[in-house]
């Protein structure tokens, strides 16, 4: 991508998503993550558009930033008398050192090697193309996703049904 | 300057590193979540820098990482829901759901 536009587009949506992400580890109040967290969502979202994925970028403003930051919010006011602090474990040090190493290790990858680079061009919308691959080559794959999706509806509703909790 | 796949892999690695160290090291159950769900980004985040970058052969729809994305974002809803219920399940038996207590299974 050259024009200035997608290169600023691209800087902003980085420093947003990153520095919100940084925000939620270091935010005491879980809350306050929470609402940090979406906004690093949204800015992935960001980051999907800049690669003319437009399907995945709403795909992820509805389930990421909509459905499963309400999950989060859901049970941080389910567990009341749970600390409300975001803080750390005694395996801070080496958790640090560790994720240090492993997102050194992977820049330290993708900047070194040599990758083939195209410049794939997408259909001006890709959700036809999305859609079409799903109900035909992937249409497998689909069908498991739907019963994965009831399953773990159903599995979570019984997990945290009252206990004796009898129908009429 | 531009833009290339190489920047969203950095990106990419940084949101994951900082994921992988709220999963390992924070105390709230709901922050490990937290850091999951960020692991679960910066993975989509490659998919689709390679699905518009990579150099793919004949008769290969780089469509496929999107495709591919939509998959794991719906087993991310589905891995949300079952352990935030679990969450809620052993905060009801614990009055707890700090790491550094869930320590039944411990030695």
């Amino acid at each position: 991508m050259e024009d200035t536009g997608s290169i600023v587009a691209f800087w902003v949506l980085t420093v947003l998503t990153v520095g919100s992400a940084a925000g939620v580890v270091a935010v005491r109040d879980l809350i306050r993550a929470v609402v940090l967290l979406i906004t690093s969502f949204l800015g992935v979202a960001g980051l999907y558009i800049t690669l003319s994925a437009d399907f995945v970028a709403v795909v992820q403003v509805l389930i990421y930033a909509g459905a499963i930051s309400v999950l989060i919010l859901f049970a941080i006011m389910l567990t009341p008398r749970a600390s409300r602090d975001n803080a750390e474990t005694f395996l801070q040090i080496p958790g640090l050192l560790l994720a240090g190493l492993v997102t050194f290790t992977i820049a330290f990858v993708s900047l070194e090697t040599d990758w083939t680079v195209a410049n794939n061009s997408f259909p001006e919308d890709t959700t036809a193309a999305i859609g079409e691959a799903l109900l035909d080559k992937y249409v497998l794959p689909f069908e498991m996703a739907s019963v994965l999706l009831l399953v773990a509806m159903l599995g979570s509703i019984l997990l945290v049904r009252p206990e004796g909790t009898k129908e009429e | 300057m531009s833009v290339d796949l190489e920047h969203y892999l950095v990106v990419a690695a940084l949101l994951f590193g900082i994921g992988l160290y709220m999963a390992l090291a924070k105390r709230n159950f709901v922050g490990v979540l937290m850091g999951i769900e960020l692991m679960f980004n910066a993975v989509n985040l490659t998919f689709v820098a390679f699905s518009r970058f990579a150099q793919f052969a004949e008769g290969v729809d780089p469509l496929r990482g999107h495709v591919f994305v939509v998959f794991v974002i719906t087993v991310a809803a589905a891995e949300a829901a079952v352990a935030l219920g679990l969450a809620v399940l052993v905060y009801r038996n614990r009055e707890t759901i700090d790491m550094d207590r869930m320590d039944l299974l411990k030695w």
